[in-house]
């Protein structure tokens, strides 16, 4: 699981093709049997998919090959100043066209109405911020921005700590665990923890008992206590927080593998030094190992943050923004495919944007120190 | 001590010279349970049959007898959005936008870490600032943009945004990659009269296998587990995202065909993470832990 050395890399060539064929493979079956099963229609997508792939592959292996054969009739000193341009023109083409100058337009349809014909100036934030349930969704995003990363890294922490102290297969299997829900999206992990929210009222047909279906709710009539409706609990925006439990549950994982790694690089002797001076584990762990890995628990912390405020699709999917657990991410969502309106789908966007920048200016400060030290 | 540091030396480095206490080992298991007993009720449900699910699905383990494949049937090819349909959508919507972003970011990668030109910096720059830039930005525009060229609702309109959102991360992980590669080698293929496309095509690329995979497996599982690009961009060919909203929608009918969904469209990520996660989490260490 963890981190080879290049040692190691050859030796594991022959698993690693094993496991290629038996994915592909594994890949391969499941598209006969999704095309197989949608009927003739299937095959049909079947045929189109692979021409697209095909098409889309080569399309830009040929884009390239034609603009390196025009650059190369160019005279020499021409060839060797336009080249760099050739090579990044399609990547920085796709950045601008698809990703800065839409933010650039998003600013500006902020300024206009529906269907952005009309410029309205500041109405759409005048509304948005007139607009009780639109608050509450800042403060639940608040709440996203610290609860997530706060809580990811804590368990992150603990289980990295953990798992480093059992034998190296216990080790690999638990962090495997741990780390699965990242592969799951976050529609379906929606689906899976939906079950164990559930709070529906069910009767055991042959004994006319109550019977409940939901996990957390099994676990309370244990003790005899009555369902909670955890998804429609609005107190304390506790709601919120038991979807953001569930964006910890696919987040710990990433936490868990760079910490796991920083931890293990807290060179030994300054432990030794440290055990020597008779101080305890936990006196270790604060004054010795934390210190150390500081710079991994801010870079892991300030990666989950990101996702944390722009997360939408797990709130959207839990169908909880109509229940006051609303997050900028779910209500742009909501303001742009339910209601049609633009305008205010951008300036929620901008709302996010503005956000985002003191985020943006670290992370470009982080880069630049970073590079320096190369 | 000294002889059980040694020992842990050889076989692991750093914090691990304590040994596991059971309480340890009690609370690893325990969250290890927590993290996976969701998803393991998940698929115990997909298998129980719609007559039996008035009980949770801890009860299906004492007569596992009663277990069908149904649900999965039903879930594959009935219904609106039948999942088998959404599986080769889903398929026709990654793999394009996995693979295209490589290629180009590969390139530009290259050139922000082989070659010299005016710009450079300012652009790479620009590249790591937009790595934080919120996607939702960009869909208002891109949607009329779309609407205005007459190509909303089909694959390539989808294609195009996933190979912009995931450009800034290619390029990224890419160039940090190349930049750990050894210059001699370039510089010596450069003597031997290569030309920088020879150099990418025959020596950078096949170098860089571990990080063009490591960035393949984050976009393919970023772009087969997005609802919201899809769900605009894509309307009429629903993908297994857009199915399984779908189904979230139909209230009433119960857990069968939403956990038999749930669990299919899992399905392919998860095999696809298994047996690679060696290069996602070579990925995400190469990207984010410095020093």
């Amino acid at each position: 699981m963890a981190d080879t050395t290049p040692a190691e890399e050859g030796t594991r060539t022959f698993g690693t093709w094993v496991k290629l064929v038996l994915t592909v493979g594994l890949a391969a079956a499941l598209v006969l049997v999704g095309a197989s099963s949608a009927g003739a229609q299937g095959w049909i997508k079947l045929a189109n998919a692979v021409i697209a792939i095909v098409g889309g592959v080569l399309g830009a292996m040929a884009l390239f090959w034609v603009l390196n054969k025009l650059v190369e009739m160019l005279p020499p000193a021409w060839e060797e100043r336009i080249k760099p341009y050739v090579f990044i023109g399609p990547a920085l083409s796709a950045i601008g066209l698809f990703l800065v100058f839409p933010a650039v337009q998003t600013v500006q349809g902020s300024f206009y109405n529906e269907d952005l014909s009309k410029p309205v100036g500041f109405a759409n934030y005048v509304s948005l911020f007139g607009d009780k349930s639109f608050i509450s969704t800042i403060v639940n995003t608040l709440i996203w921005t610290i609860a997530v990363p706060t809580l990811t890294v804590a368990f992150g922490l603990l289980v990295a700590t953990l798992t480093d102290k059992l034998s190296e297969r216990s080790e690999k299997y638990a962090k495997m665990f741990i780390f699965l829900p990242m592969a799951i999206s976050l529609v379906g992990s929606a689906g899976i923890w939906k079950l164990v929210y559930d709070a529906s009222l069910n009767t055991d047909p042959a004994s006319g008992a109550q019977t409940r279906i939901g996990l957390f709710n099994a676990i309370l009539g244990l003790f005899n206590i009555p369902q909670v409706q955890w998804l429609q609990t609005f107190e304390g925006k506790l709601n919120t927080l038991f979807i953001i439990l569930v964006f910890v549950w696919t987040q710990v994982g990433y936490a868990m593998v760079l910490l796991s790694a920083a931890i293990k690089g807290v060179p030994e002797d300054t432990l030794e030094a440290g055990r020597i001076d008779g101080a305890s584990e936990r006196r270790i762990f604060f004054s010795i190992i934390i210190p150390q890995i500081l710079p991994t628990i801010v870079t892991v912390f300030v990666t989950v943050l990101i996702g944390a405020m722009k997360v939408g699709d797990l709130v959207f999917a839990f169908g909880a923004n109509s229940y006051d657990a609303d997050v900028i991410g779910s209500r742009f969502i909501t303001e742009l495919w339910t209601n049609a309106d633009l305008g205010k789908a951008s300036a929620i966007v901008v709302v996010l944007l503005i956000a985002v920048i003191p985020i943006l200016i670290y992370q470009i400060r982080t880069f630049k120190r970073e590079e320096a030290m190369r | 001590m000294s002889t059980s540091t040694i020992a842990a030396k050889a076989g692991k480095v750093g914090a691990s010279a304590a040994k596991a206490g059971p309480l340890i080992k009690i609370i690893v298991w325990a969250m290890v349970a927590i993290w996976t007993l969701p998803t393991v009720g998940l698929l115990v449900t997909s298998f129980r049959p719609t007559t039996q699910q008035f009980n949770g699905w801890w009860n299906a383990l004492s007569n596992p007898t009663q277990l069908t494949i149904q649900n999965y049937q039903e879930a594959l090819t009935t219904g609106s959005n039948p999942m088998g349909g959404a599986f080769l959508n889903s398929l026709a919507v990654s793999i394009p936008a996995t693979i295209i972003p490589i290629l180009i970011a590969a390139f530009a990668a290259y050139a922000f870490t082989f070659m010299d030109f005016p710009g450079k910096n300012f652009f790479f720059i620009l590249i790591v600032g937009l790595l934080v830039i919120p996607n939702q930005s960009a869909f208002v525009p891109l949607f009329r943009l779309f609407g205005a060229l007459g190509i909303n609702g089909t694959f390539l309109a989808v294609w195009l945004v996933h190979i912009g959102f995931g450009m800034p991360l290619a390029v990224y992980i890419l160039r940090n990659y190349m930049g750990t590669l050894p210059r001699a080698v370039i510089e010596s293929a450069k003597i031997d009269g290569a030309s920088h496309f020879t150099t990418f095509w025959r020596l950078i690329i096949p170098m860089s296998y571990p990080a063009l995979a490591s960035f393949a497996i984050f976009q393919f599982l970023w772009v087969w587990n997005d609802l919201f690009v899809a769900l605009i961009f894509l309307q009429g060919e629903p993908v297994m995202t857009v199915a399984l909203k779908a189904l979230m929608g139909q209230q009433g009918q119960g857990y069968a065909l939403l956990t038999a969904g749930t669990f299919l469209t899992m399905l392919l990520p998860l095999v696809v993470f298994i047996s690679l996660q060696r290069y996602f989490i070579r990925g995400m260490t190469s990207g984010a832990v410095k020093g």
